[in-house]
């Protein structure tokens, strides 16, 4: 009997992948799905793609499955060329959307059909199929058909099918967004744990900031077919290096303020400006919610337009003076007093602030 | 609840009326011969009438040929129009709901018009020789040809209601990503799950070859539908008897194909 842990070793790819986007470029008609992407995903690590809805980051998934061709550009696998390889000689094992199981198999043939494939005897696999059930946690359901499973399970199994070849690289097109709350938690921890495990080279794609954010190592924001920052979630949260990602991110107020010689004017207080400062003038502050101090002051210009519980937090929505709205997460205690319609005063830490050009 | 009962209870009934009633005076008139009582005379004759089996055997065998062939045009044909193409879809569903607009006889008529003109045009060709290969009356593969424009609009129906149900290019792709080329992935992840189409599209197939009398007859070739007809201007009782079996054998043969459907599902599991 093996243990889990023997298990994921005897699963371990050799040696992980490097993956390159080199200047993908795709057009379906009139729309540009990828502008031109450049990316390196680093062996062993998990990037999440992440991006509000036609921003090419499925497209660029795709590509790297051999599924879509790019206009120009090319996709690399440790430095080789792969863009013109079929789909399946890839060696990339993917997990889908929707629930992709052969309904006329189950559960144990499911996920050895990559090695029926290759040719691997009956027995071989098998084993082989029962040994991954094993390692996403379903060796009980090896005969069950998928239409018996529950779509976190089915998700569990699509994975293991994915992880038979031993493939180089892992794709994950948003494979948690057709399931409920509590699954989409405990599942995304799994993966997160078996990529780990395994050492695989993993790309994940998601229109949740949250999932993209707690388990990736690196996360690239994309944003109509180019890649906007690829950092760290720490660092993609607290040093957003563009306002899209500054606002895509997270949430973001945005306060107005003048800017001179790198400081900024901005609820009657002077911050320095965080980064690159943009031309002197009028500028918009943007501002996380957990760094906005709201004070109940009956001289407060500002008022509190609404409140809504969090739990832990609260998040208060204040309107200006001058109009702009600003959301701010108080301790619960601290708000009890903070009703619609309440004066307050805004003010923000010492410390550098994020400015961008003022949209309207 | 129970009135409802009571209304299905009818209805059901009556429609079971509605077919057994002619179903069981043809099995009397056959079997009830005025002046001899109860016999089976009948149906021992149709062993011995001369045509029987030669008939039967071509009716099954042109039966074959035009499940296959229409099943070999139109799986890959839809498949791919799904995969590739899935604005076509309603161009193909009206081409393929042609025949049943089309009356057969004007369907036939076409065909013999082809069938005179060709041989007279292409008399100095290779051509000619194909025109009276096609018109063996030992398996006249025009027959097939026929039948399987006139099957198009029952399976084209049968496996778009079967590829509706699934998700064709997930389970491509998925295939695809385990390592499967193209044929390998449409035969063993899609078609498997195409089995409940096939088999209806079989089915329906089957039961129009068996039945089909018109294009035969006009074309002059005598399966097992021109045969029962030809036999029952002499023979009454022979006739309805032969009808009677007819029906039989058919649902004989219906048995036999979804048998054959529900052991290759438990094959699979193995």
């Amino acid at each position: 009997m093996k243990t889990k842990e023997n298990v994921a070793t005897s699963n371990t790819t050799d040696k992980a992948a490097t993956v390159e986007f080199r200047g993908l470029r795709r057009e379906f008609g009139p729309t540009v799905a990828l502008d031109g992407l450049d990316l390196t995903v680093r062996p062993g690590e998990l990037v999440a793609l992440l991006g509000p809805s036609g921003c090419g980051k499925t497209t660029a998934l795709r590509m790297l499955a051999g599924f879509e061709r790019p206009d120009s550009g090319e996709v690399l696998v440790d430095g080789e060329d792969v863009t013109r390889v079929p789909a399946h000689r890839r060696d990339a094992g993917m997990v889908f959307q929707s629930y992709s199981l052969f309904p006329h198999l189950d559960t144990v043939d499911n996920v050895a059909f990559g090695l029926r494939m290759r040719g691997v005897r009956t027995g071989e696999r098998r084993a082989r199929a029962a040994e991954l059930l094993e390692l996403v946690g379903l060796a009980d359901k090896g005969g069950r058909y998928p239409h018996q499973l529950s779509g976190g399970q089915q998700q569990r199994v699509a994975l293991a099918r994915a992880l038979a070849l031993r493939p180089r690289v892992l794709l994950l097109d948003e494979p948690l967004s057709a399931l409920d709350a509590k699954v989409r938690l405990t599942l995304r921890e799994e993966i997160r744990r078996l990529q780990q495990e395994l050492g695989i080279t993993t790309l994940f794609v998601t229109h949740d900031q949250e999932e993209a954010l707690s388990m990736a190592d690196r996360v690239a924001v994309m944003h109509a077919g180019k890649l906007e920052q690829c950092a760290a979630p720490a660092e993609l949260y607290g040093r957003p290096a563009t306002a899209f990602v500054a606002e895509f991110v997270g949430t973001m107020s945005r306060i107005p303020g003048r800017v001179s010689d790198g400081v900024v004017d901005v609820l009657g207080q002077r911050l320095p400006v965080d980064g690159a400062a943009p031309q002197a003038g009028e500028v918009d502050v943007l501002v996380r919610p957990e760094a906005v101090r709201v004070a109940a002051d009956a001289d407060g210009k500002a008022r509190v337009l609404a409140t809504s519980f969090l739990g832990a937090a609260v998040r208060i929505t204040v309107r200006l003076a001058d109009g702009s709205e600003v959301k701010a997460d108080l301790p619960a205690h601290e708000a009890a007093d903070l009703v619609a319609g309440a004066p307050v005063s805004v003010s923000l830490p010492e410390r550098p602030v994020l400015a961008a050009e003022r949209t309207v | 609840m129970a009135r409802l009962n009571l209304w299905r209870w009818g209805v059901f009934g009556l429609a079971g009326l509605y077919f057994l009633v002619p179903l069981a005076a043809s099995v009397v008139f056959t079997v009830d011969v005025p002046g001899q009582g109860l016999t089976v005379d009948a149906y021992t004759q149709i062993v011995g009438t001369g045509g029987f089996g030669s008939s039967l055997l071509l009716s099954l065998e042109l039966a074959l040929a035009t499940i296959a062939v229409v099943l070999l045009l139109m799986v890959p044909a839809m498949v791919a129009l799904r995969l590739g193409a899935p604005k076509l879809r309603p161009v193909v569903e009206v081409v393929c709901s042609l025949p049943l607009v089309v009356p057969p006889i004007a369907f036939v008529a076409g065909i013999v018009t082809v069938l005179k003109w060709g041989p007279e045009h292409l008399s100095r060709t290779p051509l000619f020789q194909t025109f009276v290969a096609i018109q063996n009356p030992d398996f006249p593969v025009v027959l097939v040809l026929a039948y399987v424009v006139m099957a198009l609009p029952f399976v084209y129906r049968a496996l778009d209601a079967g590829l509706r149900a699934i998700d064709v290019p997930t389970l491509v792709e998925a295939a695809r990503s385990c390592g499967a080329s193209w044929p390998q992935a449409l035969v063993q992840a899609v078609l498997p799950n195409l089995r409940g189409a096939l088999l209806n599209a079989s089915f329906l197939t089957l039961a129009l070859v068996l039945g089909e009398f018109t294009v035969a007859q006009l074309l002059g070739f005598r399966p097992f539908a021109v045969w029962i007809v030809n036999v029952s201007g002499s023979q009454a009782q022979l006739s309805v008897a032969v009808s009677v079996m007819s029906l039989l054998v058919t649902w004989l043969l219906l048995l036999v194909l979804a048998g054959f459907g529900g052991r290759s599902r438990t094959t699979s599991r193995g």
